[in-house]
């Protein structure tokens, strides 16, 4: 089976791209599935569902997302197996600018989106700096000028990268999409290879329930902003 | 300078200098959160400076910054070979939605203007995205584009990915919040020319020459009106823009100088592809592909017959043009002016 990871900000069109992208590939119907990573709500199982896709969705809740997917992709990959699905891909949405679910041998996509604004690719650091294909959606309603300079700041965060302008509304773009997704890697497991970067660090207080503010409630692993007097 | 070099220059060179000989690394710091390093001293030294915290939030120490910086530095200063020279465009017919064979092979010199016309759902966009992807037989319509007469592999259909074609459309709007020369300047220093001034001067006045309605520099792009919109993006398609395809999706009302807007675009060298229901702009292209049923079913040039009705078309199109602007400046409208 192959393993496809696809990530991105809310709304960045992840879902669209995908659906097309399934359209695209022209297998038989109910041989891709998907798993979707998200925090608290999702609507994104109707659209699979609607379209005939095999879908698995999965909340972190109160836990850390990052921590919540790679302690399930391992079980998500042997989910697919067991389906038999020729192909199975994740859908993550990027929740705090530093997540990368992205591991090292496995296809990983970033999906943003030109409405985000100019210098959105510069800041949502590792998402998109360690993914090997970047796909740029929502060309169709802003300039061409915009296209290519958020294409550009896109490349000054990952140069390696291929860039596919992909509409997910009309899927345009898909196709050379699907071409790399058809040199995926073959896997039966995903025991042992490594995350491209590292997960948040996340055990404060904070993260084990403590709601209450103050210093004396504060333990773990902290960081404190620094305020200069103005 | 090759990589080794550029290793030591940006080792050895204080970052000051290198600012004033590559002002793009200002970009390149401020990515790592580094604006406020210290400019005197080289890279390795001024990170002593910098919290490690900092670089290993990026999963990066000194070196492997340095390491990416160089890269950085190589990628924004190579001269973009991008795409090569096109020169001409083939499109091999493929079949329509009746799986009727489509026997066209239309090749396009650059400069030349087509346009694409036909009713709703007769294939128009289709054609235009096979040509964006390079179709080599392998999408519904079976078509093949070749590029110089040639048919690109993968690789290079990869390479030239996004590169190949600028689009335009009714639908595009600017979505920065910034002054026409900022949006302008920016643009300008994604290609990494060095007359961004020059280029950006050009690009103004063609786009108030296409406006029906003048602005400034200063003019902040959200407030354009739609016409004004349109044109500053022809004239940015046109003279700033690589791609050497432009593919414009219906901007007949748009309230733009259309004859002028063609001029500019064909004298680009481009080969632009102008989907419409306009005749003036129809007929202004040199040939035009009708489409029908998901094919190409004709292909006609534009006739010296047909040139001479385009003057009298014009003419309806000037007459047209004179009431607008008659009425926006308030004036009265007599059937005189009619004649
Ligand atoms: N105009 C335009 N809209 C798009 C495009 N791609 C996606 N959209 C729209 O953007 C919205 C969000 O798209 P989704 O595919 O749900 O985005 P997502 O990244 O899966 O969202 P989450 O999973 O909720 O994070 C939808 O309304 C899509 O129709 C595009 O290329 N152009
Ligand atoms: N030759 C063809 N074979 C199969 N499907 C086609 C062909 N040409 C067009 N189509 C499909 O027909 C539909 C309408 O075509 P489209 O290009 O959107 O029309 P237009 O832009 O002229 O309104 C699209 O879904 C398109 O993919
Ligand atoms: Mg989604
Ligand atoms: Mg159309
Ligand atoms: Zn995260
Ligand atoms: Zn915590």
């Amino acid at each position: 089976m192959k393993l496809v990871t696809v990530a991105g900000p809310p709304s960045s069109g992840k879902t669209s791209v995908i659906l097309k992208l399934i359209e695209c590939m022209d297998l038989e119907k109910g041989s891709i599935g998907v798993v979707k990573f998200d925090c608290l709500t999702s609507f994104d199982k109707l659209s699979y569902q609607e379209a005939g896709v095999p879908v698995q969705i999965g909340f972190s809740g109160k836990f850390c997302p990052d921590h919540y997917y790679v302690s399930n992709i391992e079980d998500a990959v042997q989910w697919g197996l067991a389906s038999e699905f020729e192909m199975l891909i994740t859908e993550s949405a990027g929740l705090c600018n530093r997540c990368s679910p992205y591991i090292n041998g496995i296809l990983a996509i970033c999906v943003i989106d030109n409405l985000s604004g100019i210098n959105t690719p510069r800041k949502i650091g590792p998402l998109l700096r360690f993914a090997d294909i970047v796909v740029i959606t929502k060309g169709d309603i802003v300039s061409q000028a915009e296209r290519e300079v958020f294409a550009f700041n896109v490349k000054q965060v990952n140069s390696s990268a291929r860039l596919i302008f992909v509409n997910g509304i009309t899927g345009q773009g898909t196709f050379m999409l699907s071409k790399y997704l058809r040199q995926a890697r073959d896997i039966l497991t995903l025991k042992d290879l490594k995350l491209r970067f590292t997960t948040p660090a996340a055990v404060c207080s904070y993260c084990t329930g403590e709601t209450r503010i103050g210093e004396k409630y504060q333990m773990g692993m902290l960081k404190k902003l620094e305020f200069k007097g103005v | 300078m090759n990589t080794a070099d550029l290793i030591t220059y940006l080792k050895s060179t204080n970052l000051g200098r290198i600012l004033k000989d590559y002002p793009i690394a200002g970009d390149f710091l401020a990515n790592f959160r580094l604006e406020a390093i210290s400019k005197v001293l080289p890279l390795p030294q001024a990170l002593e400076e910098v919290e490690d915290e900092t670089l290993a939030e990026f999963g990066l120490d000194t070196y492997g910054l340095l390491q990416e910086f160089c890269m950085f530095l190589e990628n924004f200063t190579r001269v973009e070979e991008s795409t090569g020279r096109v020169s001409s465009l083939t499109i091999l017919g493929g079949f329509n939605k009746m799986k009727e064979p489509e026997s066209v092979e239309l090749t396009i010199a650059a400069g030349e203007v087509i346009s694409v016309v036909g009713p709703t759902g007769s294939g128009k966009s289709r054609l235009l995205s096979d040509i964006e992807c390079l179709a080599q037989r392998d999408t519904p319509t079976a078509r093949q584009i070749l590029i110089n007469g040639i048919a690109p592999d993968d690789l290079r259909r990869f390479e030239m990915g996004g590169k190949l074609v600028a689009q335009l459309s009714q639908n595009m709007n600017f979505v920065m919040d910034l002054t026409v020369r900022e949006f302008l300047e920016m643009h300008a220093k994604s290609r990494l020319t060095g007359n961004a001034a020059e280029i950006v001067e050009k690009c103004f006045l063609s786009a108030n020459e296409l406006a029906g309605e003048k602005f400034t520099l200063d003019t902040k792009l959200t407030q354009l009106s739609g016409g004004q919109s349109r044109a500053l993006m022809i004239a940015d398609t046109a003279n700033m823009s690589n791609s050497p395809v432009i593919l414009i999706d219906e901007i007949e009302n748009a309230g733009i100088d259309r004859r002028q807007a063609i001029k500019i675009l064909a004298k680009s060298e481009k080969i632009i592809f102008v989907s419409t229901h306009d005749p003036l702009l129809a007929l202004r292209a040199n040939k035009r592909i009708i489409m029908k049923n998901g094919g190409i079913s004709k292909v006609i040039r534009t006739s010296a017959a047909e040139g001479k009705s385009l003057a009298a078309i014009e003419q309806i199109d000037n007459t047209l043009q004179e009431l607008r602007n008659r009425l926006r400046n308030g004036e009265i409208i007599t059937e005189e002016l009619l004649k």
